[in-house]
């Protein structure tokens, strides 16, 4: 494809609470064997993107690690590849990224340095499947300076944590308010946008030059009457986990059939780094009921509605349900586990009961010994 | 010039004949084992965990799906600048041209390519076995001996002997005797078929015995060695190693990772196996699904009921089916109500709906009654089993069968039905 990728995975947001205390939100696990950043760098993959940079900051380590070899998303190549950028101090610089415009302006070179005529633009913590071929292609057909990728939000959900958009009958956008007080209509902006490469490094080095450092607020408001900023409409499944709400939920979407036939079945795949773990493995006790179990999970109890990732031991006797139990968590017998996050390696101990009040998702948060139990 | 201590030698070109239509269309080492793996996972696997990253993998019989497997190695770290992993097929020459005879034959075509490598050992590895070593410890032993070839064996049943080469060993492990196969074994120290050759030793032999028709390890290179007054070792091994030759061997050996602690433990952190995983979604588990000690592979979505039985990945086990004491491998259907009793069905087989498998009395194969014993329903890789039909127990299936193959919807114990062109 024509194009670059970039991935913006280096927020941080305090609405996760203890989830993202040590890890980058794109770098949360998601439906079970994932992260969430292999669903926007699998999107670029299979657009035939060949070249993509991942700009990370926040708690980089675990996201670091993840992308440790590039081979799993097909990246391991000669021509392009994947490149992760961590803020770094030069000659000419000594400050962190200040906000998601200063951040690829700070990286500004590769752009420059590449030949590709456009930018893809997205973010590290959208679920989504899409073929950026066809945004671009739409890009060009409305002759748009910047395209925004849009989902309009079922009406109950709440949009006021998103930039909520408006456009006239021809998909150009005419207003965008970040995060209003109270939202004005349900299309949100994905955070996935297709600008013109050159377009691109003149507006960053116009709003760096003004001391201006936020792409949405600083580019595309400030812009949005003078260039032609259009919407194209996302119209399959997309969801943003950067909530603790809106991470479990979307991990319990994946209970669903469509959903899960969606991400799981249909061409083309989502990609993931390849942990080499057995098959899950149940033994007598086991009872499993609408749930997804990852590789190298071994169950000995209840399990209902639930979402168990990667080498989860499930003890003997143990109810766990409606709950999301991230990688490499071990449950002592006879726990009882509802409503409930539980932070990978966490160790739990037999006899014990968590659950999650009224509605509440709570996150659970146990580090105990796990060799002396 | 590029100096490796040890390279392996892996001989995958069999066609293991006794697993039936399992190997119809692959050879033996790319058979899948465990829900997930494939049989040469566990020799690649133990070459990268015992150092050895120069591995030759021979191939002959029905080689593509162990090239896509292989691949440049990359599941097993053997993808490597120097070294690595490297699949050989049989090549044509300029005086002459022919297939692997034997297994030394095998490894005699590929001098040069050992030569490349300018080891000091050469191990010879067979793809066809269930285990976890360390070879490194294999050539401690060899260097501390001052050996000129080693055989790793185990102790077996005397009675089972007969099937084995048996080594006679002195107070020190020297091997005084060797016996390929006998009818009345001296002792029950049986070849594991793993042998580190010093490699002078190997080079030599192998040139020397080169008329030799079909030349082979056992019978003829170990012989040659051993007259030749050469050192030769026994390395008694002791851990968990299973010959899979057969499909009641093959089945036993899946059946035993369902134990609460097998004996043969992938759950361990150390000494991984690794494999080529396509297939990464977790696995699925419906409203209505039973599940009692299996173990089940990525991708495979669980609407009916599962008991003791090793599911492989994309497995798909649609709504009222119920599936015991059973092998499935990757990427097969099963249609809804169908009941699978003792069956190993092979990659990407459809079974229509309401089909039930292994029923009846037992009663010998007619087409092969030593192959497909024990028992066991064999279905073929590709297969297509039409709805409702019922089938015996010793049955084989391989190709598209139609519901006018089976007389009153029935292939009665015993029977078999191979059609050609199994290819969808």
């Amino acid at each position: 494809m024509r194009a670059i990728g970039i991935v913006l995975a280096g927020g941080n947001n305090k609405a996760m609470k203890e989830l993202s205390s040590r890890r980058a939100i794109a770098a949360m696990p998601v439906a079970g064997s994932y992260r969430s950043i292999d669903f926007a760098l699998s999107n670029m993959s299979n657009s035939h993107i060949q070249k993509v940079a991942v700009i990370t900051q926040y708690n980089a380590r675990s996201l670091n690690e993840h992308l440790s070899s590039s081979k799993w998303w097909d990246f391991g190549r000669k021509q392009g590849g994947l490149y992760v950028f961590n803020p770094t101090i030069t000659a000419d610089n000594s400050v962190w990224y200040r906000g998601t415009a200063d951040c690829i302006y700070q990286n500004i070179d590769f752009l420059k340095n590449s030949h590709e005529p456009y930018v893809v633009i997205a973010s590290g913590d959208g679920i989504y499947k899409l073929d950026f071929a066809k945004v671009l292609e739409y890009h060009i057909e409305k002759k748009a300076d910047i395209t925004v990728v849009v989902k309009e939000l079922p009406p109950e959900e709440d949009a006021s944590r998103f930039g909520v958009v408006r456009m006239n009958p021809d998909m150009r956008i005419t207003e965008f308010e970040e995060k209003p007080i109270e939202a004005s209509g349900n299309t949100v902006s994905t955070g996935i946008y297709i600008v013109r490469r050159r377009q691109l490094i003149e507006l960053l080095e116009k709003a760096a030059s003004e001391d201006r450092y936020d792409f949405v607020k600083d580019i595309l408001i400030r812009y949005k009457n003078i260039k032609r900023v259009y919407a194209y409409k996302l119209d399959s499944y997309w969801s943003n986990i950067s909530t603790v709400d809106s991470y479990y939920k979307t991990n319990m979407d994946f209970l669903k059939k469509d959903v899960r036939e969606f991400f799981f079945n249909q061409y083309p795949d989502i990609y993931s780094k390849v942990d080499d773990l057995p098959p899950a493995k149940y033994n007598p006790g086991a009872e499993v009921r609408n749930s997804l179990v990852a590789s190298g999970c071994i169950v000995n109890g209840k399990v209902e509605n639930s979402v168990l990732f990667k080498k989860v031991y499930v003890g003997n006797n143990c109810v766990i349900r409606n709950s999301v139990i991230l990688n490499d968590v071990y449950i002592g017998d006879n726990t009882v586990i509802e409503n409930c996050i539980v932070e990978s390696r966490d160790t739990i101990r037999a006899n014990c009961r968590y659950t999650g009040e009224d509605g509440k998702v709570k996150i659970v948060v146990e580090k105990n010994e796990r060799y002396n139990m | 010039m590029i100096k490796k201590e040890m390279i392996a030698m892996l001989l995958a070109g069999g066609q293991g004949s006794r697993l039936g239509v399992l190997t119809s269309k692959v050879a033996k080492p790319a058979v899948a084992f465990g829900g997930k793996y494939r049989i040469i996972d566990f020799p690649l696997s133990n070459c990268i965990n015992s150092g050895i990253d120069t591995v030759g993998v021979l191939t002959q019989y029905q080689p593509l799906r162990l090239n896509t497997h292989i691949g440049i190695g990359i599941p097993w770290d053997l993808d490597r600048n120097r070294g690595g992993v490297t699949v050989l097929p049989p090549y044509e020459k300029s005086t002459s041209s022919e297939w692997y005879t034997g297994t030394a034959n095998a490894i005699y075509q590929n001098l040069e390519y050992m030569e490349l490598y300018n080891p000091d050992y050469v191990l010879i590895l067979s793809g066809d076995h269930i285990y976890k070593m360390d070879y490194e410890l294999m050539l401690d032993y060899h260097k501390a001996n001052n050996a000129d070839v080693t055989i790793a064996a185990m102790p077996v049943p005397i009675e089972e002997a007969s099937r084995f080469g048996i080594l006679v060993t002195d107070e020190h492990n020297r091997i005084t005797e060797f016996e390929e196969k006998p009818a009345n074994p001296s002792s029950n120290l049986a070849s594991m078929g793993i042998y580190i050759f010093s490699w002078p030793v190997l080079k030599e032999a192998l040139i020397r015995m080169k008329d030799e028709p079909g030349c082979d390890f056992g019978k003829h290179i170990i012989p040659y060695c051993h007259e030749n007054k050469q050192r030769l070792f026994a390395y008694e091994f002791n851990g968990y190693w299973k010959d899979v030759g057969t499909l009641g061997s093959y089945w036993e050996a899946n059946m035993e990772l369902i134990d609460i602690i097998p004996e043969f433990n992938l759950y361990e952190e150390f000494w991984k196996i690794y494999t080529k995983s396509d297939i990464l979604p977790p696995q699925y588990f419906a409203e209505n699904s039973k599940v009692f000690r299996s173990i089940i592979g990525e991708g495979t979505r669980v609407y009916g009921e599962v008991y003791n039985s090793v599911i492989g990945s994309g497995v798909m086990i649609e709504e009222g089916a119920v599936i015991r004491d059973s092998i499935i491998m990757q990427n097969v259907t099963i249609g809804a109500g169908a009941v699978i009793d003792k069956s190993i069905i092979a990659e990407s087989v459809e079974i229509g709906e309401g089909a039930v498998l292994g029923v009846g009395e037992e009663a010998p194969n007619t087409l092969n009654a030593k192959v497909y014993s024990f028992g066991l329903v064999t279905i073929g890789e590709n297969s297509y089993i039409p709805p409702r039909v019922h089938i015996g127990k010793n049955t084989a299936i391989s190709g598209i069968t139609e519901a006018s193959d089976y007389d009153n919807g029935l292939l009665p114990s015993g029977g078999s039905i191979i059609k050609g062109g199994a290819d969808r």
